[in-house]
């Protein structure tokens, strides 16, 4: 599944979408406690957080990360947006929560 | 050691926090050290980074690269672990409430370096600081 993929459904808005939405989003990981997602989530995943400040911009990038999804609608910092245009990681809003998007992405086949 | 950077972290440093770990990083890349390398080196150095901007009074990281392993040191001017064993201990944490909130104070940073260090050493001193080093093999 590609984020653009993802974008289709209208329950998702990528906030940068010139950084590419085409990456392939291999698998899915939740998790607000960075440590624990530094240790565990892998490369190419989508990540569901309700964090928005500027440091998950760094989780994402060293871990290769597809994309960064904020559930509930959350809202995101500018400077975590600004970040994530540099180091070219979509970040994607919805309104529904992490177990709803991870329904979603589950059902698509990740 | 051929090759060595130096990245200087100040205590509250949150919104350059990661800027390290990302230069490493990309060095390392340039250098041609493989993926799964680059991936503990990341992981030790980000969760550096950060234990150096939540609990030190300031700091530095050290990345030597050599022909058979990559070592980094972190060395802060204090205030020093009282416990070294408690602050191992994964699940431990002495963060405050502010950065709880932000995701860190998990407890996990020490023991993440450890798990993705060959080699992990670490001392401290109240009131003259810590100091680790990490040595990967490439």
């Amino acid at each position: 599944m590609k984020v653009s993929d993802l974008l289709n459904n209208k329950e998702f808005k990528c906030l940068n979408p010139q950084v590419g939405i085409e990456g392939v989003i291999d698998s899915g990981y939740v998790g607000d406690l960075l440590s624990w997602v530094m240790a565990n989530a892998g490369k190419g995943c989508a990540w569901v957080t309700i964090q928005t400040h500027v440091n998950i911009i760094a989780v994402a990038t060293l871990l290769e990360m597809t994309c960064v999804i904020i559930p509930e609608g959350a809202e995101v910092e500018e400077s975590t947006l600004e970040r994530a245009i540099i180091e070219d990681i979509p970040i994607i809003i919805t309104g529904l929560n992490a177990y709803e998007v991870c329904k979603i992405l589950g059902n698509a086949g990740i | 050691m051929s090759y060595e950077l130096v990245f200087e972290v100040a205590r509250g440093d949150f919104d350059t926090a990661g800027e390290a770990s990302r230069k490493i990083k990309r060095t390392l890349q340039q250098l041609g050290v493989s993926n799964k390398v680059i991936r503990k080196v990341s992981i030790a150095g980000y969760e550096s980074e950060m234990n150096l901007a939540i609990h030190s009074d300031g700091g530095k990281i050290t990345l030597e690269v050599g022909e058979e392993e990559l070592m980094l040191t972190i060395e802060d001017i204090g205030p020093g672990i009282a416990n070294i064993d408690l602050a191992m201990t994964a699940g431990w944490s002495t963060a405050g409430d502010e950065v709880r909130q932000m995701g860190f104070g998990a407890g996990m940073g020490l023991p993440n370096m450890k798990n993705n260090a060959d080699n992990f050493a670490i001392s401290s001193k109240i009131g003259e600081g810590t100091k680790i080093i990490m040595k990967f093999l490439v």
